[in-house]
C-alpha cells in the first residue's frame, strides 16, 4: 500500500506527543473519515467496498487509541519501544495499593448503604486523581522523556480506570 | 482520453440510482425514497402508506399480507404471523413470554420455525415476504429496478437477529446497501430536516422492541455515543397488560387461539382509543359466545402498565452513562414508534429527561424516511446532500476463556467498523487444534451470554504448551456484522479458518429457499439471475466509469486499456442473456480494478487532510 502511515500520529498528521490537540484530532478524523467510511463506498465495485472497509476500521482503531488518555500513553511507550508491561508487572508502591485497598472498601461501603451520594463523591475524587496523574504523564512524556517513569504512572492509571468501571457498575447495581 | 471511454450519444448527466429505505416494523412496515428530493412514503392502490407485518399462508402455496391477512388472523391464527419480528434470529428458547401466541412452533436450527398448511416456516421466509410486498411496491412507483435498498433494524438487535433480517432481504430480492438502526434512521431525518446540533436522545418504543440512542450532531455528522435498548419490549406488551386485565375483569380463561386473537386485538384497539380519549370502553363478543364489557380508563391504563414503562428507563440511564453525560446535556428528545403515543409514555420521557420531548414528527414514519435519506446517499445521489454516520455496536463481543468465562474482545458501545485481535496458546504439549467460541452479551459466564459461533483451529504444528500464538481477530463491519479469523502466528505453516457464524440460515440454505419459492412460480429463476446480475453489472460499470472520470490520471496508458477493455467485454456480456457470462465479466473487471482501487484510496486519504475541509460538505 502506497500511503500506509508510520503510526496513527502520522496518520491524522498530528505530532507525536502526549498532549494532544484533541480538537484537532477530532476533525482530523471525521476528515478522514468523511471519505473512507463504508457508506461512501456502497454504490461501488466490490474491491473499494473491502479497502474502504479495511481503512475506516483502521481510522477508528486510530483515533480510539489516540483519544483516550491512557491508550495514547501506551501507545506512545510502545512507540518508544517500552512495554508497559500490565500483565505481569504489578509492582506498586505500597501507598497506591494501600489506597486502592481504600478506595474498594469505600465503595462497598456506599453499595452496602445503597448511597448514590457517596458514590458520587467517590467518583468526583476519583476523576481529579485521574486528571493529576494524566498531567504528570503529561510532562514525563513530552517534556522529560521518562519512559520507565510514565510506564509506571500507565500502570497506575489502569489500576484507576478500573476503579472507574467499577464504580459505574456499582452506579448500576443501585439504579436496578 | 477519458471521453473515448463513454459511447458516442451516451448520456453524461449522472443517472439517479433507485434506492429505497424500508422499516420492516414489529406491526407494520414502509417503504420510502427520495425523489427530486423529497422524501416519500410510498403508499397501496389505496393510498395506505402502512403495511401491518402480518402474513397469512393460504392452501395451494398464496400468501396474504397487510390488511387482508391482519383481517383474517383471529379467524386463522395458526397461519397468520403478526409481529413475526420478535422471533427473528431467536431459539425456541429465547422466547419463554410467547404464552398465548397460537403458532405451532418448531426448534429450527439455530431458529424457531412454525408449523403451518403450507409447510415449515421461518421467520425470515415470513419477513421476506413483507419485504417482498414493499419491494415490488417500490419497483411499481418508481417504475426501474432498484439498486439498493436500506433495512432498518431496532439497534438493540444482536448478530443472530440482524443475520435473519439480512437474509430476509436476500430472499425478497433485494440489493442490501446496509443495515441501519432504526434510531440512527430517525436522527438522520429529524436531524437533516431541522438543522439539529448537539446531543440528542432518541427514544424509540415500537410494537415489539425498545431502543434508546444517543447521539451527537454536528454539522454533517450524526455520532451514535451509545445505545442499549431491549430486544422484548413494546407495544405488544402493553396490549397484553390490557389483554390480561380484560380476562381478569370478565373471569375468563382457557381461550381457544381465535378467541384469544380477537380479545387481543380489542385490548389494543382499546389502548390506542385512550391515546385519543380518557376512557374506552370495550364490547367484544368472542366466537364461543361469551361477551366480554368493561371501561378503561386513563388511570387504570396508566396503573397496568406502569412497570413496562419503568422497564425502558434502565436501559436509558445505562446508555446516558455509557455516553459520560448527564441528564442536563440532552438538548432534545426524539420520541419514534407508534407506541410513543400512548400518554404515560410521553409523561415518563419528560419527566426522566426534564423536557418536553419531540412529537412534531410522525414516529411512525420517521425511521422510513431516514432509511430512505440514507438508501439515496449509499446509491451515491449526491445532490441529496452528503453527511457521515458513524455508529456502534449495541452489545459487547467476546470469546470463551478457560472456565467459561467470557473475555471481551469488542465492548459495547465501539464504533463501527472495528477489528479487534487477541492472543491465545495452547495449554497442553503437542497441541494441534483449538476451539473457539464466540459470544456476545454484557454477561462474565459464557453460559449468560449469546453463543454465536464455534469453530475448530486445527493444523497447528506440534509444540511445547504455551509456545504456539494464535491470534483471534473480530472484524465488525458497517452493518453491525461479525467476521472471525483465526491464524496461528510463529510456524511458518499458517493455519487460518473464516467463520461467518453459524445460526439462522446458511448461504445455502437462503439459496434453496430462493429456489422453493420459484417452484410457486412467481418468477423465473433464471430471469431472475439475470435481473440480479445485470443490475450488479450496470452498477460496477458506473462505479468504474466514474472513477476514471475522477481518477483516471492515476493510472498509465496500459493500465488504462485493460480497464477500458475490460468495461467494453462486460456492456458487451450486458447485451446478451446470460447471467453466468455477465458475472464471468464482471468478476475479470473487478479483478483488474484492484490496484486502481488501492491507488484511489491512499489518493483520498492524502486528500482528506490536505484538500477539502468538512464545512464544504455542506447539508
Amino acid at each position: 500500500m502506497v500511503g500506509a502511515p508510520r503510526n496513527y500520529f502520522e496518520f491524522f498528521q498530528l505530532p507525536e506527543m502526549f498532549r494532544l490537540d484533541l480538537s484537532m484530532l477530532d476533525s482530523h478524523y471525521l476528515e478522514l473519515q468523511a471519505r473512507l467510511h463504508p457508506d461512501k463506498a456502497a454504490h461501488l465495485s466490490d474491491v473499494e467496498k473491502r479497502l474502504s472497509l479495511q481503512w475506516a476500521t483502521f481510522a477508528n482503531e486510530a483515533y480510539q487509541t489516540l483519544k483516550r488518555p491512557l491508550d495514547r500513553a501506551r501507545y506512545l511507550l510502545r512507540i518508544h519501544g517500552v512495554d508497559t508491561r500490565e500483565e505481569d508487572n504489578t509492582a506498586m508502591p505500597a501507598e497506591f495499593l494501600l489506597e486502592q485497598i481504600e478506595w474498594r472498601e469505600e465503595m462497598q461501603d456506599a453499595v452496602t448503604a445503597r448511597s448514590e451520594a457517596t458514590l458520587d463523591r467517590l467518583g468526583f475524587r476519583l476523576k481529579k486523581e485521574m486528571d493529576q496523574l494524566i498531567e504528570s504523564l503529561g510532562a514525563l512524556l513530552d517534556v522529560e522523556q521518562s519512559h520507565p517513569d510514565a510506564a509506571v504512572l500507565v500502570r497506575q492509571l489502569a489500576f484507576l480506570e478500573k476503579l472507574k468501571r467499577d464504580l459505574d457498575q456499582a452506579h448500576a447495581l443501585l439504579e436496578d | 482520453m477519458l471521453l473515448q471511454i463513454s459511447e458516442p450519444g451516451a448520456s453524461v448527466k449522472p443517472q439517479q440510482r433507485l434506492a429505497v429505505g424500508i422499516d420492516l416494523g414489529t406491526t407494520n412496515s414502509l417503504v420510502a425514497t427520495v425523489r427530486d428530493e423529497r422524501t416519500v412514503v410510498f403508499g397501496d392502490a389505496q393510498g395506505r402508506t402502512l403495511l401491518p407485518s402480518v402474513v397469512r399462508y393460504l392452501d395451494g402455496g398464496a400468501v396474504e399480507v397487510g390488511y387482508e391477512a391482519k383481517a383474517r388472523q383471529s379467524e386463522d391464527p395458526e397461519n397468520t404471523f403478526v409481529s413475526v419480528k420478535r422471533y427473528m434470529g431467536r431459539g425456541l428458547d429465547d422466547i419463554a413470554e410467547h404464552h398465548g401466541a397460537p403458532y405451532h412452533f418448531v426448534e429450527g436450527e439455530g431458529m424457531v420455525q412454525f408449523d403451518t398448511r403450507a409447510g415449515r416456516i421461518s421467520p425470515v421466509q415470513v419477513s421476506a415476504e413483507i419485504l417482498r410486498v414493499l419491494r415490488d411496491r417500490a419497483v411499481a412507483e418508481l417504475g426501474g429496478e432498484l439498486a439498493g435498498a436500506v433495512i432498518t433494524v431496532p439497534a438493540y438487535f444482536d448478530e443472530a437477529q440482524r443475520q435473519a433480517t439480512k437474509d430476509a432481504a436476500k430472499l425478497a430480492g433485494l440489493e442490501v446497501f446496509r443495515l441501519l438502526n432504526e434510531p440512527t434512521a430517525a436522527a438522520v431525518a429529524y436531524g437533516l430536516d431541522n438543522a439539529a446540533e448537539g446531543v440528542y436522545a432518541v427514544y424509540d418504543l415500537g410494537g415489539g422492541t425498545f431502543d434508546i440512542s444517543v447521539l451527537k450532531l454536528t454539522r454533517g455528522v450524526f455520532e451514535v455515543l451509545a445505545t442499549n435498548g431491549d430486544p422484548a419490549l413494546g407495544g405488544d406488551d402493553f396490549d397484553r397488560a390490557v389483554y390480561d386485565w380484560l380476562l381478569a375483569q370478565s373471569g375468563l380463561n382457557g381461550l381457544s387461539s381465535s378467541d384469544a386473537r380477537l380479545l387481543m386485538v380489542a385490548s389494543r384497539v382499546a389502548k390506542e382509543q385512550l391515546s385519543e380519549q380518557s376512557e374506552a370502553a370495550v364490547d367484544t363478543m368472542l366466537p364461543n359466545g361469551s361477551s366480554v364489557s368493561a371501561v378503561l380508563t386513563r388511570e387504570v391504563f396508566a396503573g397496568l402498565t406502569q412497570g413496562l414503562v419503568k422497564k425502558t428507563l434502565a436501559p436509558v440511564r445505562k446508555a446516558l452513562r455509557d455516553a459520560g453525560l448527564a441528564i442536563d446535556e440532552i438538548k432534545g428528545v426524539v420520541l419514534v414508534g407508534g407506541a410513543t403515543r400512548m400518554p404515560c409514555i410521553q409523561e415518563a420521557v419528560a419527566e426522566f429527561f426534564q423536557q418536553t420531548p419531540l412529537t412534531d414528527l410522525d414516529p411512525d414514519k420517521v425511521v422510513a424516511l431516514g432509511a430512505a435519506m440514507q438508501a439515496n446517499l449509499l446509491a451515491g445521489n449526491r445532490a441529496g446532500g452528503d453527511w457521515l454516520l458513524l455508529d456502534v455496536i449495541p452489545l459487547s463481543l467476546g470469546i470463551e476463556t478457560l472456565g467459561g468465562l467470557c473475555e471481551k474482545i469488542v465492548p459495547r458501545n465501539t464504533t463501527i467498523p472495528v477489528a479487534r485481535a487477541q492472543e491465545f496458546t495452547t495449554w497442553k504439549d503437542g497441541q494441534t487444534a483449538m476451539s473457539v467460541h464466540v459470544v456476545q452479551g454484557e454477561r462474565e459466564l459464557v453460559s449468560e451470554c449469546r453463543s454465536l459461533a464455534r469453530f475448530e483451529l486445527r493444523g497447528i504444528p506440534p509444540m511445547a504448551a504455551g509456545a504456539a500464538r494464535i491470534r483471534v481477530t473480530y472484524q465488525v463491519d458497517a452493518d453491525g456484522l461479525l467476521n472471525v479469523t483465526a491464524s496461528e502466528q510463529t510456524s511458518g505453516v499458517e493455519a487460518r479458518i473464516e467463520v461467518k457464524p453459524s445460526y439462522g440460515l446458511s448461504d445455502a440454505e437462503v439459496a434453496r429457499m430462493i429456489e422453493d419459492s420459484y417452484l410457486h412460480a412467481r418468477d423465473d429463476l433464471e430471469a431472475r439471475r439475470l435481473r440480479e446480475q445485470k443490475v450488479e453489472a450496470s452498477r460496477l460499470i458506473e462505479a468504474t466509469e466514474s472513477a476514471l472520470a475522477e481518477d483516471g490520471g492515476l493510472l498509465n496508458e496500459e493500465e488504462l486499456e485493460v480497464l477500458v477493455k475490460g468495461l467494453q467485454v462486460l456492456k458487451g456480456a450486458m447485451d446478451g442473456s446470460d447471467w453466468q457470462a455477465i458475472k464471468h465479466a464482471a468478476d475479470a473487471l473487478n479483478e483488474a480494478s484492484t490496484e486502481f482501487a488501492g491507488r484511489r484510496m491512499d489518493y483520498q486519504l492524502r486528500a482528506a487532510l490536505t484538500g477539502q475541509k468538512l464545512d464544504s460538505l455542506g447539508v
